[in-house]
C-alpha cells in the first residue's frame, strides 16, 4: 500500500517533481485514482488551509500549491472514474453589486475548489437575482458573498433577503467574507457563517454541509 | 516635496468610531494634532461606517477638527450630499477623496466638483473593474485628467491614484504601478500621483518592509503624495530620505530635522 502521507508532505512542501513521481508510483502500484485525489491531494490542501488560517503559509505559496495540484490532477484524471472524483458540494460565489474587487473571492473560490468543491463562481458586481438564479441553477448547497468596501456591505444583506424571498434559504448555507466584514455583521444580516481568510472559508464550508 | 494624506480619521478605524460615537473632541483633536506634527499635508476625514448617519458623523468631525487645522482637509465620502455639506464648513479649500470612470459615481462627482475650489483624488477604476496593465492605468488616467480639466480643474489640483494591487496574487503588480506612474508623470508632469501602498503587501508577512521599499520606488517614478499613517515612524523616516535622494530636500534640510528629533535612524 503506498503512505499517502508522503504525497501530501510533497505538495504541502511545494515539490512538484517528488509530487508527480509519488502520483504516477502510487497508480502503478494499484492505487485507486481516487484515493491518491482525495487521501493525497484534496488532503494536502486542507493542510495547507490550515496554515494559511495560522499564517504558516501565505498566498502565493498556496497559490504554487494549488498550481502543483492541479498539475498532479492532470495525472490522475484519465484514470478517475466517473463519480469517483465526487464532489463535496457545490458552491456559488461571487462578489455582490457595486463592488469589482476579485482578488479574496477569487482566492477563496479556488482553496474551496481544491478542498473537492465543485466552485460556480459568478465575477463581480453581482445583483442578489443573479445569485438567486445560479442557486436555483447549480442546486448549490452553499453560497458565498464578498464585499470589500463598507459602501456594499449592505448589498450583501439584500443578497441574503432576495434568497430568503426566492424561498431557497432553507436549502442553502450562506457564508460572508471580505476585509470589513466581521462575524457580528454575518449574523446580523444572516448569514450562516463568516470567514477572515480563504484557508478558513473551506474549512468552514465543509463543517456546513455536514 | 512629498505631500502626506494623513488617513487616521476613519470611522473603520475602532478607536475613531468609538470616540465619533462618544462624541469625544479631545481624542479627536489629539490625534489630528498628533498627524499635523508628524507631517501630514492633509487630514482625511472619512465618516463611511456609521451607515445611516454618516452624515451627522461627518458635520460633527469637521466642526471638531476645523478649530484646530493648520492644513486642509481632505474630505473623503462616496455620498455628494455628504461631501457638500462638508465642503460648506472648511476654511481652506480641500482636497475630495474621489472620483472615478465608474458612471454612476463620475457623473454626481463631476456635477459636485464644477466650480468648486478643491484638490481631486481620481481612481484608475472604471467600471470594467480593476485596471489589469500598466496601459490601462494609463489611459484611464489621461481620461480622469482630460473630464477634469473640461470642467475647469487644474492640473496641480489633480491627484491620480492608479491603485496599487497586491504582489501576493501576481508577482507584476508592483512593475504595474510603477510603470504607469512613469508614463502618467511623463505625459502630465503637473499631476499629482498618491493613493494607499499597503495593498502591494496584502497577503505577505512582515508587510511593512515590502511597503517601506515600495514607497521609495514610487517615489523613484514620480509618485509625490500617499494616504498613509503619518505616525509609522518608519515608513515617514523612508519617506523623508527618499524625497532626500530625488533632490527634493534642499540642503538636506528636512532630513537632518528628522535626524536630530530622532525620527530617523539607520
Amino acid at each position: 500500500m503506498t503512505d499517502f502521507n508522503d504525497i501530501k508532505e510533497s505538495l504541502v512542501n511545494l515539490d512538484e517533481p517528488r509530487m508527480l513521481q509519488l502520483v504516477k508510483d502510487a497508480l502503478e502500484n494499484g492505487n485507486l485514482a481516487g484515493d491518491i485525489l482525495n487521501k493525497g491531494l484534496i488532503a494536502a490542501m486542507d493542510i495547507i488551509g490550515e496554515k494559511m488560517e495560522k499564517g504558516d503559509m501565505f498566498i502565493p505559496e498556496v497559490l504554487m500549491a494549488a498550481q502543483v495540484m492541479a498539475n498532479g490532477l492532470r495525472v490522475l484524471k484519465p484514470f478517475l472514474k466517473e463519480g469517483e472524483s465526487s464532489s463535496r458540494g457545490c458552491v456559488v460565489i461571487g462578489t455582490v453589486k457595486g463592488d469589482l474587487h476579485d482578488i479574496g473571492k477569487n482566492l477563496v473560490a479556488m482553496m474551496m475548489e481544491s478542498a473537492g468543491f465543485t466552485v460556480h463562481n459568478l465575477g463581480v458586481d453581482i445583483p442578489p437575482e443573479g445569485f438567486v438564479k445560479a442557486i436555483k441553477e447549480k442546486n448549490a448547497g452553499i453560497l458565498c458573498l464578498s464585499a470589500l468596501l463598507t459602501t456594499t456591505m449592505p448589498m450583501m444583506k439584500q443578497t441574503v433577503d432576495a434568497v430568503v424571498e426566492s424561498g431557497l434559504r432553507d436549502q442553502i448555507k450562506i457564508m460572508v467574507g471580505g476585509a470589513p466584514v466581521t462575524q457580528d455583521f454575518a449574523h446580523n444580516i444572516g448569514a450562516d457563517a463568516y470567514a477572515p481568510d480563504a484557508g478558513s472559508a473551506a474549512r468552514t464550508a465543509k463543517t456546513l454541509l455536514i | 516635496m512629498f505631500r502626506i494624506i494623513g488617513e487616521r480619521i476613519n470611522t473603520s478605524r475602532k478607536q475613531v468610531q468609538t470616540a465619533v460615537i462618544e462624541r469625544n473632541t479631545g481624542y479627536i483633536r489629539m490625534d489630528v494634532q498628533q498627524q499635523q506634527d508628524a507631517g501630514a499635508g492633509f487630514i482625511d476625514v472619512n465618516a463611511g461606517a456609521g451607515i445611516g448617519h454618516e452624515m451627522e458623523d461627518m458635520k460633527w468631525l469637521i466642526e471638531t477638527i476645523q478649530p484646530i487645522a493648520r492644513v486642509p482637509l481632505c474630505l473623503d465620502s462616496p455620498d455628494p450630499a455628504v461631501l457638500e455639506m462638508a465642503y460648506g464648513m472648511v476654511d481652506q479649500p480641500p482636497m475630495i477623496n474621489s472620483i472615478s470612470l465608474e458612471k454612476e459615481r463620475f457623473d454626481v462627482m463631476i456635477r459636485f466638483l464644477k466650480g468648486k475650489a478643491c484638490r481631486i483624488i481620481a481612481l484608475c477604476m472604471d467600471d470594467s473593474g480593476m485596471p489589469v496593465s500598466s496601459d490601462d492605468i494609463v489611459r484611464r488616467a489621461e481620461k480622469l485628467v482630460f473630464e477634469l480639466e473640461a470642467i475647469g480643474m487644474k492640473k496641480d489640483d489633480i491627484y491620480i491614484d492608479p491603485l496599487v494591487q497586491p504582489i501576493s496574487t501576481d508577482t507584476c503588480k508592483g512593475n504595474m504601478a510603477l510603470g504607469a506612474v512613469r508614463e502618467i508623470k511623463t505625459l502630465f508632469p503637473q499631476v499629482h500621483i498618491t493613493g494607499g501602498l499597503s495593498n502591494i503587501s496584502y497577503g505577505l508577512p512582515q508587510r511593512k518592509i515590502i511597503n517601506q521599499t515600495f514607497i521609495t520606488l514610487m517615489m523613484g517614478a514620480g509618485m509625490d503624495s500617499a494616504i498613509l499613517d503619518p505616525l509609522d515612524e518608519r515608513i515617514m523616516a523612508t519617506i523623508k530620505t527618499a524625497d532626500m535622494l530625488l533632490a527634493h530636500d534642499d540642503y538636506c534640510m528636512a532630513f537632518l530635522k528628522g535626524v536630530r528629533s530622532g525620527l530617523i535612524t539607520s
